[in-house]
């Protein structure tokens, strides 16, 4: 049989199409069920097209950021692209904030933005704002569109920068005039690709062979992991635990990390960082090899710079050659995805002439038990107030055999989360790390729900911070997304509390939230549920309350209001100077003039 | 030359290091907003630019070659290169500075003003910079020098009391000796 090329050239020019049909199609092809949006005078004519596309789940928000949020919940939960749609001036400044999140945590989205038709572009016509300028540096990449036969291309494009190498979110800016006019659509094969970009997978074989000798070699190794982790996919995780295994060194991770190795393990050591566990900041600290695997050196990680694990080698893996020796020095920088460098060193460490005796880190695990014994968690239980800590320990247990994912807002009681809640897999965290946005939760657990429909989704928040996105909460109700949010309500921004309490000698400069709305009733008014627990008795009973309500619940959980979170490491210290809960009784007086002036 | 690692993060001291003069040559997509994003990430990070040259170079790839000169640290010279490296619009970048065979060059346009043995001398010194007179009235000359940064500072300080009244500079180009291409 021949190809009729004529034949086949009537198809594809039969392929004619409107600018707005082809963003909805160019969605299409490329694998996207669900999106988030607003819509808005210059963005119509895509939500026109969207009107006839069955087999696209468009989510209303109730503001941009909660789409942006929402969406990030959704890619980070599934391993997908996330996909945002607003309208151009407010609709995309709104958003800006939920790209920035997702620049610094390394999400990919999509975001497509309505603008101004092309004649008034520069005329301040009403609803205009630079778009692509103010994105341009909180972006992977943006384009503004300014030609309609270029538009399958770039959407095409976007996705496979989003979501290739360091993931991230990209703007497509696309005034209205483009939406209207007509070309011709391009398939994602056929899609031209308009840069050179093509990162790095696979890593340098001679450094992946300097870095298992020096691990192998390593009488206290240390595997220090990421966010970057958990972007590589399921694979890298479990390429992960088995390179752990095989090497039998203790795993700590970042608070984006977590869920790469599974917290049931006996070779976890928690999370390491300001408020992380006080056996992995010591391990950092007194490591001879320190793995770092798609983490970036974070300032919430290092602590004092100078201070920062001083007397070890650090093998540096990461998808981004700008983190490698970007804040500490990498003795072996290897540029790759953290799932194929892994693959690669779990081959190399087979091949290894003489296999390391498990026995040579006997000594490193003892000493490790030894800072274990401490219990750097430990905080004083209450009978008659509800403890956060053990809010979210409770909460844990009764939820842990369930199909469950966790969002966060910002501050104290995402600490409390990431300390207490145990995940044993990736994807099922999802928090605003390096941004800490608050307000990030509610709509993340919004986008968590929509991707997983029968599972449970909890965000555990702050009572401040949930106030800043509450609205989202009709967006569950529309969707019946059955999310809870388990506020930990101690009538103040906690973690602003603390500091002012540790460093500015307790002057509570308005971080006490004033006429906090009754949150049962304020469920209620959604068209919700509210729950309320104010004793530690009634946490349980009011706990399986909340997941056996089959809507949306905001739950009211009542807890000490003075709580500060510990263990902590003070500003301007090191790992090893790490303070727990049980020696505060001033810990203004460890934190000198310069640790006071940090953030 | 290759210096010896310190052993670890410890003995670092990124402030102590001292700052140097770097050209980056970078090969971009010619595309809108590519240059906002070479600016931006200057300014972002607090790092400064000494000069910026930016044309198209090739019109049928649509490439545009930037030459930019800074100022830093080895450690942040590191970071900008990655930077630049890391975006999208990127095909290429280079420390031309780091680079025996590399040959820099700029242009500048220089206005002396001045009459009697001051005007003589001006032109004298411009003969041996192989400076072109572009344009003169019987009072001001306008000289076209071009060669290394250096030796167009040197003219222009040289002409300073001999009546320097304006200087417009190109900023610095570079491009490999021999058959290597960027």
């Amino acid at each position: 049989m021949t190809v009729q090329p004529d034949a086949q050239a009537a198809a594809d020019a039969a392929e004619i199409m409107t600018g707005a049909e082809i963003v909805v199609r160019a969605l299409v092809d490329q694998g996207v069920t669900d999106l988030f949006g607003y819509p808005g005078g210059a963005v119509l004519p895509i939500y026109d097209a969207l009107f006839h596309e069955p087999r696209l789940n468009h989510v209303l928000v109730r503001h941009e950021q909660g789409a942006t949020h929402a969406a990030e919940g959704y890619a980070r939960s599934t391993g997908k692209c996330g996909v945002v749609l607003v309208t151009s001036g407010p609709g995309a400044t709104n958003a800006v904030t939920g790209i920035v999140d997702a620049l610094m945590d390394s999400i990919p989205l999509v975001v497509i933005t309505g603008q101004v038709p092309t004649h008034l572009i520069g005329t301040d016509a009403f609803q205009e704002c630079d778009t692509v300028g103010i994105t341009r540096s909180c972006t992977k990449h943006n384009w503004l569109v300014k030609n309609a036969a270029d538009l399958p291309h770039i959407m095409h494009e976007a996705f496979r920068i989003a979501t290739t190498g360091r993931p991230g979110p990209v703007v497509i800016d696309i005034p209205k005039d483009v939406q209207f006019a007509s070309a011709t659509y391009v398939g994602p094969d056929k899609a031209r690709r308009g840069h050179n970009y093509q990162p790095r997978v696979e890593g340098d074989a001679s450094r992946v062979a300097e870095a298992v000798a020096l691990i192998a070699g390593a009488q206290r190794p240390i595997l220090y992991t990421g966010g970057g982790v958990i972007n590589a996919g399921k694979s890298a995780s479990e390429a992960l635990r088995a390179f752990a295994k095989l090497t039998g060194a203790p795993v700590t991770s970042t608070l984006m990390g977590l869920g790469a190795f599974p917290a049931a393990d006996p070779q976890w050591l928690g999370m390491v960082g300001m408020h992380g566990a006080f056996e992995s900041n010591h391990a950092m600290h007194d490591c001879d090899v320190m793995v770092a695997i798609g983490a970036r050196f974070d300032d919430r990680v290092t602590g004092k710079l100078d201070a920062f694990s001083p007397g070890s080698k650090k093998i540096h893996i990461d998808i981004d050659p700008s983190s490698i020796g970007k804040v500490v020095r990498a003795d072996v920088g290897i540029l790759g995805d953290a799932g194929v460098v892994l693959e690669q060193m779990i081959a190399a460490w087979k091949r290894l002439r003489r296999a390391p005796e498990p026995a040579r880190l006997k000594p490193w695990w003892a000493q490790i038990d030894k800072w274990r014994q401490r219990k750097g968690f430990g905080y004083r239980s209450s009978d008659t107030l509800i403890k956060p800590q053990h809010a979210i320990q409770r909460l844990y247990e009764l939820t842990k055999d369930k199909d469950v994912y966790i969002t966060t807002e910002v501050g104290q009681h995402q600490m409390w989360a990431a300390q207490f809640y145990k995940f044993q897999e990736p994807n099922r965290w999802m928090t605003s790390g390096g941004l800490g946005t608050m307000g990030y939760g509610l709509p993340a657990a919004v986008g968590v729900q929509m991707a997983h429909p029968g599972s449970l989704v909890i965000d555990i928040a702050g009572d401040a911070s949930v106030l800043m996105t509450m609205q989202e909460m009709s967006t569950a109700i529309q969707y019946n997304l059955p999310i809870k949010v388990f506020i930990l309500n101690n009538e103040w921004m906690g973690m602003v509390r603390q500091w002012q309490q540790l460093l500015h000698g307790e002057r509570y400069s308005h971080s006490y939230s004033e006429s906090l709305p009754d949150f049962v009733k304020l469920a209620e008014a959604y068209g919700g549920k509210g729950i309320r627990a104010e004793h530690p008795q009634e946490l349980d009973a009011r706990i399986i309350q909340m997941i056996e309500t089959p809507g949306p619940v905001l739950f009211d959980c009542r807890v000490e209001r003075a709580e500060n979170c510990f263990p902590m490491i003070p500003s301007g210290k090191a790992h090893n100077e790490m303070i727990l809960g049980e020696d505060v009784a001033d810990i203004g007086g460890v934190i000198d003039e310069a640790g006071r002036k940090l953030v | 030359m290759t210096v010896e690692p310190p052993a670890s993060a410890y003995e670092m001291a990124h402030d102590v290091e001292a700052e140097t003069l770097a050209t980056f040559a970078v090969l971009v997509d010619n595309e809108p907003g590519v240059l906002h994003r070479v600016v931006g990430l200057f300014a972002a990070r607090g790092y400064n630019i000494e000069s910026l040259t930016v044309a198209e170079t090739d019109r049928r790839a649509h490439t545009s070659r930037i030459t930019i000169v800074t100022r830093g640290t080895p450690h942040v010279l590191s970071q900008i290169e990655a930077q630049l490296q890391k975006m999208v619009s990127t095909r290429h970048v280079q420390d031309v500075s780091k680079d025996p065979n590399g040959v820099e060059r700029e242009l500048a346009l220089v206005k002396v003003r001045g009459v009697g043995a001051d005007r003589v001398e001006a032109l004298r010194l411009a003969d041996i910079f192989r400076a072109r007179v572009i344009d003169t009235t019987i009072e001001s000359f306008i000289f076209e020098v071009t060669g290394a940064p250096s030796k167009i500072d040197k003219f222009v300080d040289l002409m300073r009391p001999l009546g320097l009244t304006e200087v417009s500079r190109t900023g610095v180009l570079s491009i490999e000796r021999g058959v290597e291409t960027l």
